[in-house]
This record gives structure tokens, C-alpha cells and sequence, in this order.
């Protein structure tokens, strides 16, 4: 098994009688049926706390204020954008054009770090300027604290996704991944989109309602 | 220097590890092969059942006299009945069926290895570690007390501020993760790597058993993962997250709920493998087909399911809403359908057939009689106003134990003599193997039949001392469980001497009944498992009478 000839494809393939797919995507699937039940076992947690008689949880649009829901909606659409090249990525490949495919895997990182970046801008902005100013109004302790653990979460998961990206784009300039290993490319895009998924529950569950 | 000779996978896989034992134990401990990383497992797991077993005893002990016997200080023996069940669950059981799975299921779908060979490496490479992070307590002489639920708020910052305490959370987040690992890898194996021939409804009850298990870690384990991370944030971070705090707007509830939402199914995590388990032993011990095959599957599919709306029946005394209370008690009671149809199918296998009384077979039958009985005091549990009375006694602890060691344990022992002549190409001592079957057969029914009683006269649980009239019930019961756990030893002793010195295992050992492709591999098989794919000549699962052509076992060609 541990012989290796230069490409990224690794262990045995699919049988006889499989899924049609390749293992590798059954696995990123299951995984991220795991992954979406951490996301649930916090929402639920969230859902609890929130939606609990007297609990005296701000609306989101006094907690955040017009301009920091329009900057976060800003950041999830960049968030889809980025989701939508992941798409031309794999395109791209399965033409055969490495080169625009390449180009695309950047911004797709590109996204992603733009995402990162104002969501630090955000953190830093609530955490020296507003939640403190909520505490004192006496609003439910557990509101930043929920905040923190979901949207935390999710930064960390589009934190790996740009890393994940960033080896796949590596491994393209490196001829390591060609035209040919599109299920590598499709499986990444398929963490990516899922990532993707869950900011929109996120923005929903937390800026919106 | 010997030369190690040793057949199929066992052997060296290069020239300079036949004369260097050293290679020799790198290439197991770095192999990627499933067959050797199921052993990892199953001696790993060995290693945590003493453990945790040496825990229970000092519990036992302590208890057998009412006042100090064994501890002057009770704060140590708070701290063991948690660390025992986090040893027995997380270390024991779990990674021993993962163990198993890891060996038979490649090999009984036709496959090469499992699809993920150096995942699989690693999520076992994950347990050692954690299980040092896990009892790091023990090390440092910090302990935690509050069982292995963790409850807040005796859980949070202010009345667990001991060290242990978090390394304990981060080792179970850590198991959490090597068994997802594992079960990701289950998943794309069985899915995706079936030899030709093995559709889905062809495969055998053990593997099903195992597809069941992984969708149950998929969905469960990330929620206690969840739970634990909020209290790790509550604990490392008191003054902002206030996650189970009703002072800071929490609900110490709301980890109750997270938590059995996780092991609730984790109870069926450890027992639908060895149902699979009890499937192929009692087939080959009664030379038919199992009764009611796409019914077992089915049924274990109802089980995982129904599994995931019973949580709340641990809560009951929460005051949680009586309507909803009520809800819980029925859809619990409900499981006893698919658990009574996987009960009477295995009767119903046996009935009529050639049954060969061989130490798998003992354990089988030991199995389904004494879950039989754990089964019945769970359903007892399951109803609120009598569970209102029972909870937190002796008699939630004789349901369980009923359930883990009469069930998921005898299940285990049963698998494991069931496959050792394949994994080791050796045969065990089948005298002593009996040996071991009978006394703990009885010594289990010594140690935990009286504790129903105890737990229904109002003996409370985890407590370190109590009232002097169940004395002589709890000495007893102390008495048996050191029997039970030395039984233990012959277990260990009889499997590890034999595999230096049993004889010879046949390929198909087990009178030739064995109908799987791992009894048509050699014993022990070679590194891939097969020189070339197989292919599978699908069975016709009809239900004839043992006297009837087809009826019995073998197919004809």
C-alpha cells in the first residue's frame, strides 16, 4: 500500500460492486454528515438557549447594528462567490485547462481569506466596541458567548478550507494533480460548498432571525 | 538470532525483518494493513478492559464492608466508578469491536484491505495518546468526580477545578475523533470496495452490524463532541461562557440533553456489533442460515434509529415536561420490537438445527439469555414512574451491567473465539475456553443479580458507603466480581499461550460450517487477503426446515 507513484490517489479502489463513486468521496461524504451533526449539536445548544422564556436575547439587529449585518451578508456573498469558482475549478480541469483552473482555485483561496479577514475585523470590532455595552443592558451572557462558539467554529473550518486549497493548488503546480484527478478537485469543492451550507445557517440562525 | 516464521499476514514483510525483531515490531506498529491494525486494537483494548476491570475491583472491594475499607479518603473512590466506565466504553468495548470490524469486514465483503489504509492507521494511533490524556488524572493525582455523564454544574470550573478534569474532556474528544475516523473509513469500505456478487443484502449480519455502528458514530459521537467542547469553553473561560450556568442565562439541563443524545446510541454503538457477532456464531453452531436475514438487517436499522428519540429517558427526574416524559417511555419500549425480533430470530435459528456446544457457541447462548434479562429491566427503566423511583440506584447499575458485560462482553468473547484459529491460525484451549465461559457465566450472575434488588431497597449509586443492611448483598456481590475478573485471566492466559502453542487452525475451522469469505481464506490469511478479487455465489436466504433439502448448511454447488 505504501508505494507511491508520484500521484495523490491512494489505498485500493472500488470493487466490484460499489457506489460508482470513489472511496474517497464516500469518505468526505460521511465525514461530512459528522461534521453537520457538530454544527447541529451547537445550533441545538444555540436554539435552546435562545429560544427559552426570559431569556432576554438581543435581536440580532440591535446587537450588531444595520452596518454590521450588511457587512456580514457583504462577507457571505463572498463566501458564495468563492463557493461558485470552487465550481470553475473543477470545470476548468474536467476541459482540460489546468491553467484557468488554477486561477480559479486562487480566488476561490482568495474568498476565503477575504472571509477570514472580515470576520476578524468583526470579532475584534464587537469585542472592543459592543458586547460589553450588551452586558451592561443587561442582555443574556450566553448571546456573545454562542456567537463566539458557532461563528469560531465555522472561521475554523474555512480556515482548513483554505489551507486544503491551498495544498490542492500547490499540488496542481506541481503537476501532481492534472485533468485527470478530477474526484480529487471534486472532493475538496465538495468540503468547500458544505462549508459554504453551513455559513448560511449560520448567518441565518445568528444575524437574521 | 531465530528466524520468525510466521504465516499469512503474521509473516515479515521484508528479508531483514525475518531475522530483526525490532523491524518486526516496526512494521506492526507502522502497518497499514487492517487485519494487523485490528489486532493493535484488540490487544490495545485488552489492556484498557484490565485496567478497567482493576478499577471495578477496587470499587467492589471498597464496597464489600459498609464504612473504609479500601480508601481512607472517599474523594478517590468518587473519582472511580467515572473512570471506570470511560475505560470500559471508550477503551474497552468501542476499540475492540473496531478492532474486529477492522479484521473480518474487509475480508468478508472481498475485499483487499480497508479503503482508507493509512486513516486507518492513524485513528488508531489516536488512542494510545488519548487514553494517557484521558487518566492523566491518575498521574498527577488530580481526579475528577463526577462520573463519566460530567454533569454541570459539578462538572464546571468552581467545583471541578482539578486539571484532571479537563484533560479527561479532551481525551474523550480525542476517542470521539479515532472512532468517526474509523467509521468514515467503515463506511467507504463496505459501500464501495464489495467483491462481485456481494450486493448490499448479501452481506453478512456482521458487517451490516457494522454499516448500523458507523452511522450511529457518524451522527452521535460529534454531538457529545459539541457538549464537551461547550463545557471545556465553560471551564477554561468561566467569566464568558455561561454555555450550562443559569446564573449567566445557561441550562444545566441542555448538557443532559446533548450529552444522552450521544450516549444514548453509544449504548447501541456497543452493542449492535456484537449482535452481528451472536449472528455468524449461532449460524455456524447451528449449521442453517440465519432466520429472518433481511429482517436482522432491517431491524438493526430500526434499533439505530428509534436509538435517536429515546435520549430523554435518562432524564426523567430533570423535571422535564411530563407529556413529553411520557413520549420518551413509548418510543423506548418500542425498541424492545426490533431487539425481540433480533432475539427470536436467533432462537429460531438455533431451533431445529445441529447445534455444536464449542465455546463461541456457549458464549452465544450465554448472551442471549442473559440480555434477555437486561433487555427487561431496561424496559422496566424506560417507565417513568418507576424509573422516578430507580434512578440513580444499584438497579440502573445492574441494568447496565446486565446489558455491557452480559451483553456487549459475552458478545466480544464469543467473537473472539469464534475468529481466533483466523487470526491466529492457532486453536485455543478449548477446555480451559469453557472454563472461562462458566465462571463467568455464574460469577456475573453473582456479581450483578443482587444489585437489582439493592438498587429497588434503595441503595443509591457511585456513593462510597451505605446503609449497613446491604451488607451481605454487596459483599457477594464483591466476591463475584473478583471471581469474574480473575476468570478473566484464564481468557488472556488461554489465548496468548495458545498462540504460541495451540495447534494448527483449519481454514475453515469450525467443522467446515463457516459459509463467510474469511473461512474461505486461509488461517491466517495473507496480506491481501485474497490473490485474486473473489467473487460471491449469492445465497438464497429461504426459510427451510434443517430436515428439508437446503435446509441445512452447505450450498449447493
Amino acid at each position: 500500500m505504501s508505494a507511491q507513484d508520484g500521484s495523490v490517489m491512494e489505498g485500493p479502489g472500488p470493487g466490484e460492486e460499489s457506489l460508482g463513486v470513489t472511496n474517497g468521496k464516500i469518505g468526505m461524504w460521511t465525514f461530512l454528515v459528522m461534521d453537520a451533526m457538530t454544527f447541529a449539536g451547537i445550533l441545538a445548544g444555540y436554539a435552546r438557549l435562545r429560544w427559552t422564556p426570559d431569556s432576554m436575547w438581543p435581536f440580532p439587529i440591535d446587537a450588531f447594528g444595520v452596518i454590521g449585518i450588511q457587512l456580514t451578508a457583504l462577507n457571505t456573498f463572498i463566501l458564495i462567490c468563492s463557493s461558485v469558482a470552487m465550481v470553475h475549478v473543477l470545470a476548468e480541469q474536467m476541459r482540460g485547462n489546468m491553467d484557468r483552473a488554477e486561477k480559479w482555485l486562487m480566488a476561490t483561496i482568495g474568498g476565503g481569506l477575504i472571509f477570514l479577514g472580515i470576520q476578524a475585523f468583526e470579532w475584534t470590532h464587537l469585542i472592543i466596541d459592543k458586547f460589553h455595552l450588551l452586558m451592561d443592558a443587561g442582555y443574556n451572557q450566553n448571546f456573545p458567548a454562542t456567537f463566539y462558539l458557532l461563528t469560531g467554529f465555522h472561521g475554523m473550518h474555512v480556515a482548513v478550507g483554505v489551507i486544503y486549497n491551498t495544498i490542492i493548488l500547490m499540488a496542481i503546480r506541481r503537476g501532481r494533480v492534472t485533468k485527470d484527478h478530477t474526484s480529487t478537485v471534486e472532493i475538496a469543492g465538495l468540503y468547500w460548498h458544505f462549508v459554504d451550507l453551513i455559513w448560511i445557517l449560520v448567518f441565518t440562525f445568528v444575524y437574521l432571525i | 538470532m531465530t528466524e520468525i516464521k510466521a504465516k499469512g499476514y503474521l509473516s515479515p514483510l521484508t528479508e531483514e525483518a525475518k531475522t530483526n525483531k525490532w523491524l518486526y515490531l516496526k512494521e506492526w506498529l507502522c502497518t497499514t494493513d487492517a487485519k494487523r491494525i485490528g489486532v493493535l486494537y484488540l490487544a490495545f483494548s485488552a489492556v484498557m478492559g484490565l485496567f478497567g476491570g482493576i478499577l471495578s475491583i477496587l470499587i467492589r472491594i471498597e464496597l464489600a464492608h459498609h464504612g473504609p475499607v479500601l480508601f481512607a479518603d472517599p474523594s478517590l473512590y468518587n473519582a472511580l466508578p467515572g473512570f471506570h466506565a470511560t475505560a470500559m466504553i471508550f477503551f474497552f468495548i468501542i476499540p475492540a469491536f473496531t478492532g474486529a470490524g477492522n479484521f473480518v469486514v474487509p475480508i468478508q465483503i472481498g475485499a483487499p484491505d480497508m479503503a482508507f489504509p493509512r486513516l486507518n492507521l492513524a485513528a488508531f494511533w489516536i488512542l494510545p495518546p488519548a487514553a494517557l490524556v484521558t487518566f492523566f488524572g491518575f498521574f498527577i493525582n488530580s481526579l475528577p468526580e463526577f462520573g463519566w455523564t460530567g454533569y454541570p454544574p459539578l462538572s464546571n470550573n468552581v467545583y471541578s477545578g482539578m486539571l484532571g478534569a479537563d484533560f479527561w474532556v479532551l481525551g474523550l474528544v480525542l476517542v470521539g475523533v479515532s472512532s468517526t475516523m474509523a467509521a468514515v473509513n467503515f463506511l467507504a469500505t463496505i459501500f464501495n470496495m464489495r467483491c462481485k456478487g456481494m450486493k448490499l443484502f448479501q452481506l453478512p449480519l456482521f458487517t451490516w452490524s457494522i454499516i448500523v455502528t458507523s452511522f450511529l458514530i457518524l451522527a452521535a459521537t460529534p454531538v457529545l463532541t459539541s457538549a464537551l467542547l461547550m463545557l471545556t469553553f465553560e471551564r477554561m473561560f468561566p467569566g464568558v461562557f455561561h454555555f450550562f450556568n443559569p446564573a449567566g442565562g445557561g441550562d444545566p439541563v441542555l448538557y443532559q440533553h446533548l450529552f444522552w443524545f450521544y450516549s444514548h446510541p453509544a449504548v447501541y454503538i456497543m452493542i449492535l456489533p456484537g449482535f452481528g457477532i451472536i449472528s455468524s456464531v449461532v449460524q455456524t453452531f447451528s449449521r442453517k442460515h440465519i432466520f429472518g436475514y433481511v429482517l436482522m438487517a432491517w431491524s438493526m436499522m430500526a434499533i439505530a434509529v428509534l436509538g435517536f428519540v429515546v435520549w430523554a429517558h435518562h432524564m426523567y427526574t430533570t423535571g422535564i415536561a411530563l407529556e413529553v416524559r411520557v413520549g420518551f417511555m413509548f418510543l423506548t419500549m418500542l425498541i424492545a420490537v426490533p431487539t425481540g425480533i433480533k432475539i427470536f430470530s436467533w432462537m429460531a435459528t438455533m431451533w431445529g438445527g445441529s447445534l455444536k456446544f464449542d465455546t463461541p457457541m456457549l458464549f452465544a447462548i450465554g448472551f442471549i439469555a442473559m440480555f434477555t434479562l437486561g433487555g427487561l429491566s431496561g424496559v422496566v427503566l424506560a417507565s417513568v414512574s418507576v424509573d422516578i423511583q430507580l434512578h440513580d440506584t444499584y438497579y440502573v447499575v445492574a441494568h447496565i451491567h446486565y446489558v455491557l458485560v452480559a451483553g456487549s462482553m459475552l458478545t466480544l468473547f464469543a467473537g473472539l473465539y469464534y475468529w481466533y484459529p483466523k487470526v491466529s491460525g492457532k486453536m485455543y484451549n478449548e477446555f480451559w475456553g469453557r472454563v472461562h465461559f462458566w465462571l463467568t457465566a455464574i460469577f456475573l450472575n453473582v456479581t450483578f443479580f443482587l444489585q437489582h434488588w439493592m438498587g429497588v431497597a434503595g441503595m443509591p449509586r457511585r456513593y462510597y458507603d451505605y446503609d449497613p443492611q446491604f451488607e451481605w448483598a454487596n459483599m457477594i456481590s464483591s466476591g463475584g466480581a473478583v471471581v469474574l475478573f480473575l476468570a478473566q485471566l484464564i481468557f488472556v492466559a488461554n489465548l496468548v499461550w495458545s498462540w504460541k502453542y495451540g495447534e494448527d487452525a483449519e481454514d475453515n475451522h469450525w467443522y467446515g460450517d463457516g459459509i463467510h469469505l474469511e473461512w474461505m481464506v486461509p488461517s491466517p490469511p495473507d496480506h491481501h487477503n485474497f490473490p485474486e478479487p473473489p467473487e460471491w455465489k449469492p445465497i438464497i436466504r429461504q426459510h427451510v426446515s434443517a430436515d428439508q433439502p437446503g435446509g441445512l448448511w452447505h450450498r449447493q454447488q
